[in-house]
C-alpha cells in the first residue's frame, strides 16, 4: 500500500499538524512515511500545504507532482491541485468559501463542512480533525488505535489533555462525510 | 533498537549532535536550517550534557568561534545555508590550514546571493573544491534522507578526528525541512578533559605537558618550504580520504545500460525515475555519491567500461557533471539534466530527459 496525499489550505487552518498525525499513525503501525511541507512566506497568513506519503515499501522520491488523495481547504489551493489528481484519485473538500467547486468528472469527489461543523462544536480549532475524520471515512488506512497512538506523539504532553476532544471531532468528521460524486 | 521519531532533518541534526558528545554549538540563523539551532535551544543540551549552544552575532563569529573551540581539542560545530557558508568560507579555509575537526551542516537554499530559500545543490563546487582559498579539501558528506542527516553527524566527528580535517554535511532545504521516520543513536559521554588529552594531546591547545613541545594552532607559515611541507602533508592527507573513505550507494546497477548519477534529494527523485524507466523496459540504474569529496570516481571508472552512457541530475547548472566526465574520461557519453532556483525536479522530467539525451540518441 501507497498512500500519497496533498493537504493544502491556509496558514492557520492546522494543514501541517493534520499531515503530521497522519504521518506519525503511519509510523505507529510501522509504516515508512515522508511529510514535505511548503515553507517560508507562504506560512505566514498565506496557503500553506504539505504531502505525506504513507507507505509499506521505502518511499523513493519525496516530492510529488501527482497526488492518490488532496485534501483541500480554500479556493486558491482546489485551483491548483485539482488538476494533480490521479485519474481515480480522491478529492475531499470544505465547501465554506469554495466558489467554484471541483469539476473533473474522473477522480471520486467527497465534501465535508468543516468550518461549519467546527463552529458548532464551540471550538475552531476542531477543524483540522473533523476534516482528517472525513478523510479516515473515505480511506480507512489506520484503524483508529492508531490514529489516538498518532495524535499521542504529535502532541506536546501538555496538550495531551485534548485528545478526546481530537478524537471526537473526528468522530464528528467521519459521520458528516458527503459523496458528492464518485467513478 | 533505538528511538524512532518523526523528525524535520534539521531537528535531527541538533539531536544527533546532543547524543553523539558534542561539546559546542556556534550558529547564526538562516532559512530553511533555523531549526538546527531552534530545536538545540528548546532542548537545553547544556543543563543534560554540557553541551554549549550560542547564538553568535554572525556567520563570520560562529565560524571563528568553531575555530577555536576546535583548536582545543572539542568536538564542534556550526550549520548555515548558502549565503552564510560564504560567509564562513574564510574561516573554513583557516580550519583547514590548521588541520582543525570540526563540522560544517550546508542545507542548501538557490543561488547566487540571497537567491531563494527553496532547495537547490548550487553549492556543489564551493563544497567539494573550495569555497574558501587555497589548496584544501573538505569531507562531504550528502545525506538523501532524514535517517542519513541522523547518522552522518556522529560520522563526520569520527572523520573529522580521524584526519583532524574539516567535515561538512551538504544537504539541502528539501531534507531540512521534511520529516520521515528515524531511529535516534543512543547516547555517548561528552569526552571528559583526559580523553580529549588522549586524542588529541600531540596538537590541541590543551594546556602543556613538561613532556612535549608547545601545540600551536595556526595557518600561518611565512618559510616557503615550510609551508610547501605543509601542503604537501595536506595533499598527503587528502590522498589517504579518497583512498579510504569513498562512499556511495549503487541502486539496480548490475545490468543497467545506463546509469544516472545524483545525490541527496534529486537522488531519492532518481529512486523513482529508474523505477519508471525499468517499467517501459529500460535496464537503468541509480549511482548515488554519499561522499562528494572523496568522489566514487573509480567506480564510474569502472561502470563505464560496461554502461553505455550516464546522466548526472542535479538541483543546479551541472556541476557533478564535471566530476563525472573526469571519470569516465570520454569513454561513453556523460549528459546532465537538473532544475535551478529552488525547484526539484520530477522524476517523470527526469526519466523523459534520459530517453531523450541518452536512450533515444
Amino acid at each position: 500500500m501507497t498512500e500519497e496525499i496533498i493537504i493544502a489550505g491556509f496558514g492557520g487552518q492546522g494543514v501541517l499538524s493534520m499531515g503530521k498525525i497522519l504521518a506519525y499513525s503511519g509510523v505507529m503501525q510501522d509504516q515508512e512515511v515522508t511529510w514535505f511541507p511548503s515553507y517560508g512566506p507562504e506560512m505566514r497568513g498565506g496557503t500553506a500545504n504539505v504531502s505525506v506519503i504513507i507507505s509499506d515499501e521505502r518511499i523513493s522520491s519525496p516530492i510529488l507532482h501527482e497526488f492518490d488523495t488532496a485534501i483541500i481547504l480554500n479556493q486558491q489551493s482546489l485551483d491548483k491541485f485539482e488538476k494533480q489528481v490521479k485519474p481515480g484519485g480522491v478529492l475531499l473538500y470544505d465547501p465554506n468559501g469554495i466558489v467554484h467547486p471541483p469539476t473533473r468528472k474522473d477522480i471520486n469527489i467527497y465534501k465535508v463542512e468543516g468550518a461549519r461543523l467546527a463552529a458548532e462544536m464551540g471550538n475552531p480549532k476542531t477543524f483540522n480533525m473533523i476534516v482528517m475524520g472525513a478523510y479516515l471515512k473515505v480511506k480507512p488506512i489506520f484503524p483508529m488505535e492508531k490514529v489516538e497512538k498518532g495524535l499521542e506523539k504529535s502532541l506536546p504532553e501538555r496538550h495531551h489533555k485534548l485528545i478526546p476532544l481530537n478524537l471526537e471531532a473526528i468522530g464528528v468528521g467521519q459521520k458528516n462525510m458527503e459523496t458528492v460524486h464518485t467513478v | 533498537m533505538g528511538e524512532l521519531r518523526l523528525m524535520k532533518g534539521n531537528e535531527v541534526i541538533a539531536e544527533a549532535a546532543i547524543r553523539c558528545g558534542c561539546d559546542g554549538y556556534f550558529g547564526y540563523p538562516i532559512t530553511p536550517q533555523s531549526e538546527v539551532m531552534e530545536t538545540l535551544m528548546n532542548r537545553r543540551p547544556w543543563d543534560e550534557t554540557g553541551m554549549v549552544v550560542l547564538q553568535a552575532e554572525s556567520e563570520v563569529a560562529s565560524i571563528n568561534m568553531v575555530y577555536g573551540a576546535a583548536g582545543s581539542g572539542k568536538k564542534v560545530m556550526t550549520s548555515s545555508s548558502s549565503p552564510g557558508i560564504s560567509l564562513m568560507a574564510e574561516g573554513i579555509s583557516y580550519l583547514a590550514g590548521a588541520e582543525l575537526p570540526c563540522l560544517i551542516v550546508n542545507v542548501q537554499r538557490g543561488g547566487p546571493g540571497l537567491g531563494t530559500i527553496q532547495p537547490s545543490q548550487a553549492d556543489y563546487f564551493q563544497a567539494t573544491k573550495g569555497g574558501g582559498h587555497g589548496d584544501y579539501r573538505l569531507i562531504v558528506l550528502a545525506p538523501a534522507s532524514v535517517q542519513e542527516m541522523n547518522d552522518f553527524v556522529d560520522l563526520s566527528f569520527e572523520l573529522a578526528f580521524k584526519y583532524r580535517n574539516p567535515v561538512m554535511i551538504l544537504s539541502d532545504g528539501a531534507i531540512g525541512q521534511m520529516m520521515e521516520k528515524v531511529e535516534l543513536a543512543d547516547y555517548k559521554p561528552r569526552w571528559t578533559d583526559e580523553e580529549v588529552k588522549e586524542i588529541s594531546d600531540s596538537w590541541a591547545a590543551i594546556g602543556k605537558s613538561p613532556d612535549r613541545e608547545q601545540n600551536i594552532i595556526t595557518s600561518l607559515e611565512l618559510e616557503s618550504d615550510r609551508m610547501e611541507r605543509n601542503n604537501i602533508r595536506f595533499q598527503a592527507k587528502y590522498q589517504k580520504i579518497q583512498e579510504n573513505e569513498v562512499r556511495f550507494e549503487a541502486i539496480d546497477c548490475d545490468d543497467a545500460d545506463y546509469v544516472i548519477v545524483a545525490f541527496g534529494s534529486a537522488a531519492r527523485v532518481c529512486q523513482k525515475t529508474i523505477q519508471l524507466a525499468r517499467a517501459k523496459g529500460h535496464k537503468v540504474g541509480l549511482l548515488r555519491p554519499i561522499t562528494l569529496f572523496p568522489f566514487p570516481t573509480e567506480e564510474i571508472k569502472k561502470m563505464a567500461g560496461h554502461v553505455k552512457g550516464f546522466l548526472s541530475v542535479e538541483m543546479n547548472a551541472g556541476q557533478m557533471v564535471e566530476d563525472v566526465r573526469l571519470a569516465v574520461n570520454g569513454k561513453v557519453p556523460v549528459e546532465y539534466y537538473g532544475r535551478m532556483g529552488g525547484i526539484i525536479p520530477s522524476p517523470d522530467e527526469v526519466e523523459k530527459a534520459l530517453e531523450q539525451k541518452l536512450i533515444g540518441g
